[in-house]
């Protein structure tokens, strides 16, 4: 805690320092944490999933050109120059990691979780994915094959979940509601 | 670079911690995130690669115990004073009026020899191709063995490794270049895809495999003819 404390004056002196010079204001940073915090998150791509479930041609331009059909939402924020959504079949398992740095498709799920960017999760997931998983409570069926996204470069994952059990009679918003950030990261299964 | 920021395939980091709260857990956060603007603003920061390259040569030690934006502030800080927007002696200053430990381990490593680079050419990193792309879906390709001084996006445990092309993904910014002022370079990129048991050899899981984004120079062509086994 004493190093975090020590980062927190850090960040605070250089904050104050900018303000001074003019470069920085503070309500520009209020507006920055209040717009992440609140505005930009993992329901976006939740509105993705579900649709995806519910209508069978949208699911088709979802996979074939993601980057297009996430313009057919009209989401704020985050920038995302390319999309590919990959799909969870009963074949195939997929999860997304970013060994380098923290890459992480914010404007379809926000800014990522602490434990995205923490060196365990990007150290293990290429290494023992199926590790990994366990970890996070995901027991994935025998002969399920893992693939692994290392996002190395401007082209950004999500994983499209297979739709849970028992959820025919639900509209596409509470299907919406069903789907979590972390099944979208690919290290949960609904 | 060969540092502490290149973790795939690293031991030793224990357990996930699956905490989960707000995107800015405190205030300072948010603050550090609104810094990286304030450094495009000023011409001291140009591109993300330049970014990520500011943030790989942060104190590896701070690198793991200061958190994501520590390394943020570190790799801000960096900049604004290679720049000469700050210095760090005005900085620490502030901090130790503020009640901060003179002797904490700062993040930052401005490095004298560095300063502002040129502006981008366009925004975003994707850019029209100057050739045609080299390698088809389905093809096999091995990576370089390059252990690069400066900014690379194949990470080490990648290096020198057989995978398929499964994917081209257009034209883009060379982040070994760009991140270094060095020209934009555009490139063609891939998703190359790597079984477990060629990254990892015995120690891999069964049936997993690896896809990785790699940039057109990073490859070279393994089989004169296509395989057809992928």
């Amino acid at each position: 805690m004493g190093e975090l404390s020590e980062t927190a004056l850090r960040a605070e002196a250089l904050e104050s320092l900018l303000v001074e010079k003019g470069l920085l204001s503070e309500s520009e940073i209020d507006q920055t944490i209040e717009f992440y915090n609140e505005r930009v998150g993992p329901m976006n791509g939740a509105r993705m999933v579900a649709r995806a479930w519910v209508d069978p041609s949208f699911r088709q331009r979802l996979l074939a050109d993601s980057t297009a059909a996430v313009a057919e939402f009209e989401f704020v924020g985050g920038e995302v120059q390319k999309l590919v959504v990959v799909e969870n079949t009963d074949t195939v398992h997929n999860m997304v990691v970013c060994t380098l740095c923290s890459c992480y498709p914010w404007a379809v799920l926000g800014l990522p979780p602490k434990w995205y960017k923490d060196p365990a999760y990007r150290s293990r997931s290429v290494r023992e994915p199926r590790a990994v998983l366990t970890e996070f409570g995901v027991e994935l069926p025998a002969g399920r094959e893992v693939r692994v996204w290392d996002s190395s470069a401007e082209v950004r994952y999500m994983v499209l979940p297979q739709r849970p059990a028992g959820t025919e009679g639900k509209s596409e918003s509470e299907l919406a509601e069903l789907v979590s950030r972390d099944s979208m990261i690919g290290v949960a299964v609904l | 670079m060969d540092g502490i920021h290149d973790l795939g395939g690293k031991r030793g980091y224990g357990a996930i911690d699956q905490v989960t709260g707000a995107p800015f857990a405190q205030r300072w956060e948010g603050a550090v995130f609104t810094m990286t603007r304030t450094a495009r603003s000023c011409g001291a920061l140009q591109n993300t690669d330049q970014f990520r390259f500011a943030v790989e040569r942060i104190d590896p030690v701070a690198y793991l115990t200061h958190g994501y934006y520590g390394r943020w502030l570190g790799a801000v800080e960096s900049l604004l004073v290679e720049a000469r927007v700050i210095t760090s002696e005005e900085l620490t200053a502030r901090v130790v009026a503020g009640g901060g430990d003179p002797s904490a381990l700062v993040a930052a490593r401005p490095d004298p020899e560095l300063g502002p680079i040129a502006a981008e050419s366009a925004e975003g990193a994707r850019r029209s191709p100057t050739q045609p792309a080299r390698f088809q879906v389905g093809q096999r390709v091995r990576t370089a063995r390059h252990a690069s001084h400066g900014h690379t996006r194949l990470p080490a445990y990648a290096r020198d490794r057989g995978g398929i092309i499964r994917a081209l993904h257009d034209s883009w910014v060379l982040p070994d270049t760009n991140a270094h002022g060095e020209g934009e370079c555009p490139s063609h990129l891939y998703t190359v895809e790597f079984t477990g048991a060629e990254l990892w050899g015995n120690d891999a899981e069964a049936a997993t495999s690896v896809c990785l984004d790699l940039f057109e120079p990073y490859l070279s062509a393994l089989d004169v003819e296509e395989a057809r086994d992928g």
